[in-house]
């Protein structure tokens, strides 16, 4: 097996009391869709603010491709290729759908000239193509602010692609949408992470979309992993079904 | 969309080409515009940071340091000459707004406001304070200086600073509003917006925040600097904190967030400022205070979206009249 993608060894955070992270070690495989789920307030989110330095952990270390990123911003980590998609979207409220990848895009460019319009960028068409895969095409003028939560959704999974990461992090990609559209926001996202072949890692509390779209699941539970597998076997585990999926 | 595009870019070519010829009509104009193109570029960037949702209360700061660099200059050479008191102060502007900059873009709306104006107030003392460099309350007179090796008349060094000073107005005015279409400065509006998610694209907002700060500090500081060689004269009272809130007072007045209203709030404000002065000497700020209540009730667009909405109305008016028309026959024969 080659060097996983992202590695964490021993994270460890809590918050007053609470202990969210006690010694996790998990490591991403380059190619995989892997699903983390846990009771709620168990630290999943937590997780993905550790991976992306929004928060740091008291002890413990986070490489993503050999290089150690423990104490890197947000920022920087973004650069380095690890995108994230939001359990609130997080859009800019005062543009447009297109203009909100075109930004993106123009981060990732790093287009600074102060007389190249946000509108022409060349990768128009490129994010236009994106908009397409993800199924929001005919959304491109409009303003973001006007979409209901499951378009919102597409367009903040679209912005982290907007970026070609080499991993992406999603936090409960189908949480706050109706449950028809679930399965079909879902649909797009595995269609896209093949395309654009991006390793994922997203937080879920749906057992079913679990099922039909990891490739692999880690469960955390009391600030640890305590168990990673297939959908099938780890879901049908004793234990996990009585702590996490409550059956 | 074209349409809307066109009649604006009409209407700023009617107002340059009105505002050049003013002068030549009327010759008491030329320093009064002169004085309001500069206070405009000085609210242009007011404009700026109130596209990233931030207000300076600070920037007669720019202002004044730019003024008081050019006086230096000018007493130091002897005079001077135009463009090295001119370069002096959008020199010293832009380095003040770089070093102020690097602090204050850490602080968001109320906070940043107030550092701005702590700030100015800081440089007000100074220049106050320290009367044996600065010439105290008195301030500094600014020499005529030469242009370009020419010593000039007053009335042709003011017709100088007056086509100069336009000049500058219409070269900036199109290089902010291609700034702000960049992405650099739609990343403004995204400071306002959403930091976290700026940031998670791998982008700083207190980098984009900067470079709008040190612009509009040097916007302000060529204002400053073009206005008191026009007037001759520097002093502190240019960076109290009342013209500090002028700045953002015409920015309202003008339409908050648009490069055309900075210029038309500049022009309207000075207009009504000097015939209020003249026919209300002792309520004219009141005449004013009165106008900005009248904007902000009844037009919140400011002057900018007063106009937008007038010619907005003709030209779906004038485009549609045919359509209309061909409508209403059509109903007619039904």
């Amino acid at each position: 097996m080659s060097q996983p993608l992202l590695e964490t060894r021993d994270l460890q955070i809590q918050f007053g009391g609470v202990v969210a992270a006690s010694g996790v070690n998990l490591d991403v495989i380059e190619g995989e869709t892997l699903a983390i789920i846990g009771p709620n307030g168990a630290g999943k989110t937590t997780f993905l603010n550790l991976c992306t330095g929004y928060i740091k952990p008291s002890a413990g270390r986070v490489t993503f491709r050999g290089a150690d990123i423990t104490a890197r911003s947000p920022r920087a980590i973004t650069r380095l290729g690890i995108a994230r998609a939001f359990q609130i979207p997080q859009l800019f409220a005062e543009h447009t759908v297109l203009e909100n990848l075109l930004l993106a895009a123009a981060v990732r460019d790093r287009v600074w000239n102060p007389f190249r319009r946000l509108a022409t960028l060349p990768a128009r068409g490129e994010m236009l193509a994106l908009l397409d895969l993800v199924g929001a095409g005919d959304l491109a003028d409009q303003p973001v602010e006007v979409l209901p939560e499951g378009r919102r959704k597409l367009v903040d999974i679209a912005i982290a692609l907007a970026l070609k990461p080499r991993l992406l992090l999603l936090d409960e990609p189908t949480s706050g949408v109706a449950s028809a559209e679930k399965f079909q926001i879902m649909d797009i996202l595995a269609n896209a992470l093949a395309r654009e072949r991006v390793t994922a890692v997203f937080v879920e509390h749906d057992m079913e979309v679990v099922r039909r779209y990891a490739s692999r699941v880690a469960v955390w539970n009391t600030g640890k992993i305590t168990h990673s597998g297939p959908p099938d076997e780890v879901l049908s585990d004793p234990d996990v079904r009585r702590d996490v999926i409550g059956l | 969309m074209a349409g809307r595009l066109n009649a604006q870019a009409l209407l700023a070519v009617a107002a340059v080409v009105l505002i050049a010829a003013a002068p030549l009509m009327a010759q008491w104009v030329k320093v009064l515009l002169t004085i309001a193109l500069a206070k405009g570029l000085a609210v242009l960037g007011i404009m700026i940071l109130l596209r990233a949702g931030q207000v300076s209360f600070g920037h007669a700061m720019f202002y004044a340091a730019s003024a008081y660099a050019g006086a230096f200059v000018g007493r130091w050479t002897g005079g001077g000459e135009l463009f090295v008191l001119i370069g002096a102060g959008l020199a010293v502007s832009l380095a003040l707004g770089l070093a102020i900059g690097v602090f204050v873009v850490r602080y968001r709306y109320i906070f940043f406001a107030m550092l701005n104006l702590a700030f100015s107030m800081v440089l007000f003392s100074i220049l106050e304070k320290f009367f044996h460099v600065t010439g105290g309350s008195d301030g500094m007179r600014i020499a005529r200086p030469t242009v370009l090796g020419m010593e000039l008349e007053r009335a042709p060094f003011e017709y100088v600073m007056f086509y100069l000073t336009l000049g500058l107005v219409v070269g900036l005015a199109w290089g902010v509003r291609r700034y702000l279409a960049s992405p650099l400065g739609q990343a403004l509006a995204a400071v306002k917006s959403n930091e976290t998610r700026l940031e998670y694209l791998g982008m700083s907002a207190r980098h984009a925040l900067l470079v709008g700060y040190v612009l509009s500090a040097g916007l302000a500081g060529l204002g400053g600097v073009l206005a008191s060689i026009t007037q001759g004269l520097a002093t502190p009272e240019i960076a109290y904190w009342v013209r500090s809130g002028e700045f953002v007072f015409i920015a309202i007045l003008g339409g908050a967030g648009t490069v055309a209203g900075a210029f038309a709030g500049a022009v309207v404000y000075e207009g009504v400022r000097s015939y209020a002065a003249a026919y209300f000497a002792d309520i004219w700020q009141m005449v004013l205070g009165a106008v900005l209540l009248a904007i902000i009730l009844f037009a919140p667009g400011g002057l900018v979206g007063l106009a937008e909405r007038l010619t907005g109305r003709r030209l779906r008016g004038g485009s549609a009249d045919p359509a209309v028309a061909a409508d209403q026959a059509r109903v007619g024969e039904r």
